[in-house]
Formats: C-alpha cells, sequence, structure tokens
C-alpha cells in the first residue's frame, strides 16, 4: 500500500497512531537496519561522529519531554549530564559495578538532581525558571569540583573501559551499537511518552498552566514528572558520553552545551520527536564542518578565526531559525511530506 | 576594622559598576519585555572598545569615550533592527534564546577582532587619589563610582524630563494605551537596546581600565543578573541598591572567607548562590512589582 492523498483518519487510535501506513513502516524498518549496517562500510571517524549524534539525540529526547512539551525551560541540561555520569562513573571506577548496572544508576541520580532543581519551576516560570536552572547547571559543576576525593575534582576520574559481560564495548564498533540501540529505546519511549496520559498533561501544561490546572491536571505532579524524565534522559546521556572516553570530567559538560541543546530543540522543531533527532543531528554536523573548516580558515584569515567561527556559526544558525523558521527543520519536513502525500493537489481540500 | 572598612569601600564602588551594568538590562525588560542575556557581552565589547581606542590608536580619553558610545549606539541600533524586532510577540523561550546567540555571535566577534586575548590598559584612565582616614579609596574605584553616578543622574534625568523618557516609562507601564495614543513602540524599543548597549559599554571601560580587557569580561553579565533579580527585575532603585549590597557582599566574603577555603573563588560563585536564594524566597526581589499570578 502506497501513500494515499490526504488524511483518512476515522477515529482516535489511527490520529495518534505512530505509523500511519504500511510504507512508513518500511521506510522506518529500512533506516534502522541502515543505520546498524554503518559499522560495515564506515570508517571510526564517522563512526565517532555517529556515536556522538546518537549521545546528543537521547539528551535533546529529555530536553524535548522537558521543554518542547511540558514547557519549562531548562538551560542545565549539560548539568544534569553531568550528574548522571559522574554518578555512573564513580559506581564503576571506585565501588567496581558493571557498565550496565552503573548506567540506570546514574540516570536515576540525574532523574533525582533534576526533581530538586525542578522544585523552584511550582513557584516560579519564564525567565526566572531559566535563571534557576542556569544556577543549577553552574551550583551542579562547583559541587563536583569540590567534592575532589570522591571525583577527582578538576584532575577528572579515569573509568574502567566497559564492557557487558565478556564483550569488551571499548571499540568504536561495539560502543555505537550500545549507543543506537539506547538511542533508539530512548526515541520509542519518548514518541510513546508524549502519547500518555502524561505526555497530554505535559501539553496541556505548556499550552496553559491554568486551563491545565482547572481541568484537574496537578502541575506539581506533572512539572515533577517532566523534569524527572527529561533528567534521566539528560543522565543516560551523560553516562554515555563519560563511558566513551573511560574518562570524567567537567570540561565534557560546559555551560553552553546547555544552550547547545536547546539550540538542537530550536532547529528541529519544539514539540516534536523527529524534531528533536533532526535538530540533533544538524548542529552535530555542523560542528563537524566547523571542525572541518576552522584550520582553514585560520590559515587564511587570523588564528583565532577557527574559536571565533565555531561560536559565531552556532549563534548564527539559532538566530536564522528563530526569524525564518522558529518551527524548525521538522516543520520543513512536514511540508516536504504533505507535498509528496497530497500531490497533484496543492493542500488538502476543506471538509 | 580597616580591614573591613577598605573592603566596603571597594565593594561600593564595584557594586556602582555592577549597577550601571545591571540598568541597562532593567531599562530593556522594563520596555520591552526582553531578558538580555547579551548584557555581559556588551560590557565585554566596551572593555575592548576602550582598549583600542586608547593604546593602539593613541587617543584621549573624551574622544576614546565618545567614540566608544557612537559604536555602541550602532551596535544598540541594529542588534534591535535585526534581531529582536522579527520576534516582537514571540514566546519567551525564542527571546532569550536570541539573546543567548547574540552573545556568542558578540564574543565570536570579539575572538575574532582581539584574538581573546588578555589587552591591559591600566592606568590610561584619569587618576584620582582620595583618603578617607586611614582608608584609601583607589583611583579605578573612584572613577567608576563617579561615572556610574553620572550616567545613572543622566538616566534619571532622561527619564523625568524628555518626551522619549516619558514615552519609555508609558511603554513600561502599558503598551496598547501607548500605541492608541500614537507612541512608536519599536522607537522605543530602539532607545532602549541604545541605552543598555551605552551603558555596558561604559561599565566595559571602567572595568577594563581596572582589570584589562578579557573574555572574562562576559561574565560580569552573571552577576549583573544575581544584582536584577536581587533588586527585583523592573525596578531601577533596587538594581542600583542590589548592585552596591552585591558588591560589598562579594567583596567582604572573599576577603574574609577565601583564605579558609581551600580553592578559593567563592565570588565565582557566590553571584549563583544569591540567585537562587532570591528565586527560592522572594522570586520579585527586594523592590520588584508582585505579580500575583499562578504558576
Amino acid at each position: 500500500m502506497g501513500l494515499r492523498t490526504g488524511t483518512f483518519h476515522e477515529n482516535y487510535a489511527q490520529d495518534m497512531a505512530i505509523f500511519h501506513s504500511g510504507l512508513q513502516w518500511v521506510i522506518v524498518a529500512s533506516f534502522v537496519v541502515l543505520i546498524f549496517a554503518c559499522p560495515l562500510f564506515l570508517s571510526d571517524r564517522i563512526l565517532t561522529i555517529l556515536t556522538m549524534m546518537g549521545i546528543a539525540v537521547i539528551s535533546v529526547h529529555g530536553l524535548n519531554i522537558l521543554t518542547g512539551y511540558c514547557g519549562q525551560i531548562s538551560i542545565g541540561h549539560a548539568g544534569f549530564m553531568a550528574v548522571g555520569g559522574y554518578t555512573s562513573a564513580i559506581l564503576c571506577a571506585k565501588l567496581g559495578l558493571p557498565f550496565w548496572a552503573a548506567l540506570p544508576c546514574g540516570a536515576l541520580a540525574a532523574g533525582i538532581a533534576g526533581l530538586i532543581f525542578g522544585l523552584p519551576s511550582l513557584k516560579i516560570k519564564g525567565f526566572y525558571l531559566i535563571m534557576a536552572t542556569i544556577a543549577a547547571h553552574f551550583i551542579i559543576i562547583w559541587t563536583i569540583i569540590q567534592l575532589r576525593p570522591i571525583t577527582g575534582g578538576t584532575d577528572g576520574l579515569s573509568v574502567p573501559r566497559p564492557a557487558i559481560g565478556s564483550i569488551s564495548l571499548g571499540t568504536k564498533t561495539n560502543y555505537f551499537y550500545v549507543v543506537m540501540v539506547l538511542a533508539c529505546l530512548a526515541t520509542l519511549l519518548a514518541k510513546n511518552i508524549v502519547r500518555t496520559r502524561a505526555g497530554r498533561a505535559f501539553i496541556a501544561i505548556r499550552d496553559n498552566d491554568l486551563a491545565a490546572e482547572v481541568m484537574g491536571i496537578s502541575l506539581w505532579n506533572y512539572k515533577l514528572q517532566a523534569f524527572f524524565i527529561g533528567c534521566v534522559y539528560a543522565g543516560v546521556a551523560g553516562a554515555l558520553l563519560i563511558h566513551y572516553y573511560s574518562f570524567a570530567s567537567v570540561d565534557q559538560f560546559p555551560f553552553m552545551d546547555s544552550v547547545w541543546y536547546l539550540g538542537m530543540l530550536i532547529v528541529g522543531g519544539m514539540g516534536s520527536t523527529t524534531g528533536a533527532i533532526f535538530g540533533a543531528v544538524a548542529l552535530k554536523l555542523m560542528d563537524e564542518l566547523v571542525t572541518i573548516a576552522g584550520p582553514i580558515l585560520s590559515a587564511i584569515v587570523a588564528p583565532q578565526a577557527a574559536a571565533s567561527l565555531a561560536l559565531i556559526s552556532h549563534g548564527l544558525v539559532i538566530i536564522l531559525f528563530l526569524i525564518f523558521e522558529p518551527r524548525g527543520l521538522h516543520h520543513r519536513w512536514e511540508m516536504i511530506r504533505a507535498y509528496f502525500r497530497l500531490w497533484p493537489f496543492s493542500h488538502e481540500a476543506a471538509e | 576594622m580597616t580591614f573591613f572598612l577598605q573592603l566596603v569601600v571597594t565593594g561600593l564602588a564595584q557594586g556602582m559598576v555592577y549597577a550601571l551594568i545591571a540598568i541597562g538590562f532593567v531599562i530593556i525588560l522594563k520596555c520591552s519585555e526582553v531578558f538580555n542575556i547579551a548584557q555581559g557581552h556588551f560590557v565585554l565589547i566596551g572593555g575592548y572598545l576602550g582598549y583600542t581606542f586608547l593604546v593602539p590608536l593613541g587617543l584621549p580619553v573624551w574622544a576614546t569615550l565618545l567614540l566608544s558610545i557612537a559604536t555602541a549606539v550602532i551596535m544598540g541600533l541594529l542588534i534591535e533592527r535585526l534581531m529582536l524586532r522579527p520576534l516582537v510577540g514571540q514566546p519567551v523561550l525564542a527571546v532569550v534564546m536570541m539573546t543567548i546567540a547574540l552573545s556568542t555571535v558578540l564574543g565570536g566577534l570579539a575572538t575574532l577582532i582581539w584574538g581573546a586575548e588578555y589587552k591591559a590598559y591600566h592606568g590610561m584612565l584619569p587618576t584620582l587619589n582620595l583618603k578617607l582616614g586611614s582608608i584609601s579609596v583607589p583611583s579605578e574605584s573612584l572613577i567608576g563610582l563617579i561615572v556610574s553616578i553620572i550616567c545613572m543622574v543622566a538616566l534619571m534625568l532622561l527619564f523625568r524630563y524628555t518626551k522619549i523618557g516619558l514615552a519609555m516609562r508609558a511603554t513600561a507601564e502599558d503598551l496598547q494605551v501607548v500605541q492608541s495614543v500614537g507612541i512608536k513602540p519599536t522607537t522605543v524599543y530602539a532607545v532602549s537596546w541604545v541605552i543598555a548597549s551605552v551603558v555596558g559599554v561604559i561599565g566595559g571601560i571602567l572595568l577594563g581600565g581596572v582589570s584589562g580587557a578579557n573574555m572574562e569580561l562576559a561574565g560580569i553579565g552573571l552577576k549583573a543578573f544575581a544584582v536584577v533579580l536581587l533588586g527585583g527585575v523592573n525596578s531601577l532603585g533596587g538594581a542600583i541598591l542590589a548592585g552596591i549590597i552585591l558588591g560589598m557582599l562579594e567583596n567582604v566574603a572573599a576577603g574574609y572567607l577565601d583564605p579558609l577555603l581551600p580553592g578559593g573563588g567563592l565570588s565565582q560563585v557566590f553571584p549563583f548562590i544569591v540567585m537562587i536564594i532570591v528565586l527560592i524566597f522572594r522570586p520579585h526581589g527586594l523592590f520588584g512589582l508582585v505579580t500575583i499570578e499562578r504558576v
């Protein structure tokens, strides 16, 4: 069955379905197969980039649930990643826990940190919440540096190479598979979370918190749930990042990363799981372009051009998207899809 | 006691500069409800502009000040027209992300033009010496204090006695009424950005004259946020008082506690601790408008 011209949903279940046609199943399935076949024909360098993209996708999914769906803006996401990453790293390095056991513990710790720093969201919103989450980031990083006996402070902490059973995950290929499996699971989970009762509550809170509360949605409950879920995602991503390098350092979680995760969300399109993937992939791709173009520009213009190119390009991308495409790449993608779905008509006929 | 008073006096002068920078933030917020995260980067640009005009170009202080202000005016106008005007009526996240993006672009430009290096122009600003009993007031602090007070008085006069000042106060009060009596809000927005950028740049020159221009200057913006949150985001007087309080507290805390803490650097996290405490216990700050709003 191919794609049909127009929308033919007759009930709620059809409207909420993830896959609307058989063809969509085929496309998604072949995309997943393609990803998992990547190590067969791609070099280690590209696998590294894809692994980093996978980690970013997981992190942005979390931020998307928190900010895109529930409307609670957080510019402390890298801080929560650091909580997850460091918890997992300490459990591995100091207590000798295996990788697969430390990862969920890290995620849980990040979730709890999210609950604590999410508490102000019950009293404040908008800009105040932004400031509170920025402060959360700096306080988390400062605490990690101060807890030198446990975390190694500014020197960092080396972590044993991850392994599951007897399979070492030290190789790029194996780690790539782990990250991709988790990224696919995270995507599936994110897609489903927003279709549940909680997901609908998040959207109601984002669109109008007063109306949501009047309808009987407990703001206290659902805002904290959103913080918890978003930060669990961040914790998983942070743990994956630290285990990839086998080294934990606060430099892996700079403040600007918190901003770029929000940037990925804006570039991809807020409040859309597909958009989160688009945004993460697009900005990571741009990072790579900048890494390639930076040295060339440095040689031609000035030695500091590489550093400034990274800053300016990130800033400019966000500025241009905010002005010209505030709904992000996801909206473009929907428009392209609609064009083909409705062809040869230009738009859907009104009922 | 002398040590304590010395810290207080230095803190007072430093706090006035913080207050000056914070005022730029408050003016933009009051007029256009935009939270300008890039305020600290105006300071950064100011510090480097001061260096450029004073050292490589060798201009006198008054010409430096005039040229820097002119640059700041152009910068403010461009930013408002190109970046903020398309976002009128957009949600708060879009606006905040825009100012964050603006801050990285400004940081990137500063890196490109001045190479993110430390540029000192210590002693280029005029010197004034004042001794109060056993306390000596550092010349740079005194200059900072005087310039800040002049700027603040100028702003007060602007708001009280000029037509545009009245328009700005009216816009802060009620946008719809202002539009219905024929005041163009876009002009008000542009003027508020120009003022913010000018006070930021002046603050940058003052701070650069003390500690030299480097990328760290942008971090002053974070202290300005703590100042505005403490004073109440929509209160000019609150910003001045909170600036003085924070400057003094920071100096006294650093003076007494830093030798006790192994890592030191308390003044680095100090603004954030203040910020969280204020946000939890008194979100509207000391003098801010208490908005009754369900969250």
